[in-house]
């Protein structure tokens, strides 16, 4: 018998599977994701495993005397970062022998299962706060705050809504932006709002892909060119999507 | 004086709302604004220094990743919490829009000079990021 049992081998590859899954599943940088994957397999005695990370799938190999290669499909992401922060403390605690890999997988697992930390009325809301923010940082009055405000949300809830309705992607931001565009002429046509350019920035703003366009510059420098390059696609294509739709309205419009 | 305090203010609630949207954890939204708020601050007094929109955007971005790093460091949390919200205030918004606007309106130089101008900025954040991991990298290896 060789100094790892099958069931060890089984149980480090499923951690690091799950670990993995998790990171990329919530909106980690691919560095991280497969970085996470490495120190979690050495700390389970496997100190030479490979691991490839790509925004869709990730494919993990581990050597020694016993090699193991496992594969993942990643269909749904979202953005969740507490769950990059706490798995990231289960795997430095994993790294200095503070969890065996048993406690981890449990610990793990209930991260998986547990719910975003923010309710979708407070993130509705502060979509709502930040879009009145913007304005006042692009230079806007502030009696246009409160219209700025009502667009921005309702943007954002509609965006909510849609991304759980329509599986389709790009279309939830193409109609949400569409929502902002008819809302702020609405309310420059009726004098509830001044200013109709700054009204739809202001309130476009909580739709713009910022995770995306970090997360592909990160990836880009660490050298994972296929994540990066793709993240970069998807942001392009979602700031398209609220061109777009903005463009629709606007051009209605004129 | 007023629209100072007003600019800080609203880049502090907006960074840190945007942390929120992002799930960033509890005890992180208020470094989240704070990082938020300085960037657009240094963005802020740099525009209105008449320097070039895509330098302060260079320096601002660079400052915000610099302070990522220094919370994630402090607070032994990963460096995307900190800094994606940072980097939101300076995505070239207005410019993409005023683009788009003018294409929509058949002013399509006006909208390419635009759509250049809001590229070049897009640039200067990804820029920004890489200086500071780049200083970050060589503080790291020259102490070991």
């Amino acid at each position: 018998m060789t100094s790892h049992s099958e069931s060890h081998d089984r149980l480090t590859a499923e951690l690091c599977l799950l670990a993995g899954k998790i990171i990329l599943q919530s909106g980690g940088e691919t560095h991280r994701v497969e970085d996470t994957m490495i120190r979690i397999a050495a700390a389970g005695g496997f100190p030479d495993s490979q691991s490839y990370v790509t925004p869709t799938g990730i494919i993990f190999a581990m050597g020694g005397s016993n090699p193991v290669t496992r594969f993942v499909r990643i269909t749904d992401r979202s953005t969740d970062l507490s769950k990059v922060t706490l798995v990231n403390d289960v795997s430095r605690r994993i790294g200095v022998g503070d969890l065996t890999a048993s406690e981890a997988i449990a610990r793990l697992k209930e991260i998986e299962a547990a719910r975003v930390v923010y309710p979708d009325w407070l993130q509705v809301v502060s979509a709502a706060i930040a879009s009145g923010c913007f304005l006042i940082m692009f230079k806007g009055g502030w009696h246009d705050f409160f219209p700025a405000m009502l667009a921005g949300g309702a943007g954002f809830a509609l965006l909510l809504i849609l991304h759980r309705l329509v599986p389709i992607r790009f279309f939830a931001e193409f109609l949400s932006a569409t929502v902002i565009g008819g809302l702020s002429i609405l309310f420059a046509r009726t004098g509830f709002g001044h200013e109709l350019d700054l009204m739809i920035i202001g309130s476009v703003m909580p739709l713009v892909p910022g995770l995306l366009i970090t997360n592909a510059v990160r990836d880009l420098m660490a050298g994972h060119l296929v994540s990066g390059l793709s993240k970069g696609a998807e942001a392009l294509l979602t700031a398209s999507a609220i061109g777009a739709g903005i463009a629709v309205m606007l051009s209605a419009w004129n | 004086m007023i629209t100072i305090l007003e600019q800080l203010a609203t880049s502090f609630v907006a960074s840190a709302a945007f942390g929120l949207i992002f799930n960033v954890p509890k005890r992180s939204l208020i470094q989240c604004g704070i990082v938020g708020m300085l960037g657009w601050a240094l963005y802020v007094v740099l525009t209105q220094q008449a320097i070039n929109p895509t330098i302060a955007t260079l320096l601002a971005a660079g400052c915000v990743a610099v302070l990522s790093q220094i919370m994630a460091k402090l607070y032994r949390m990963p460096i995307i919490v900190f800094n994606v919200s940072g980097i939101i205030p300076l995505v070239p918004g207005g410019l993409a829009y005023n683009a788009m606007r003018s294409a929509v309106e058949n002013e399509f130089d006006a909208a390419l000079q635009l759509g250049t101008q809001a590229f070049m900025i897009s640039g200067a954040i990804a820029m920004g990021l890489v200086l500071s991991e780049v200083i970050n990298q060589a503080i790291r290896r020259s102490r070991l």
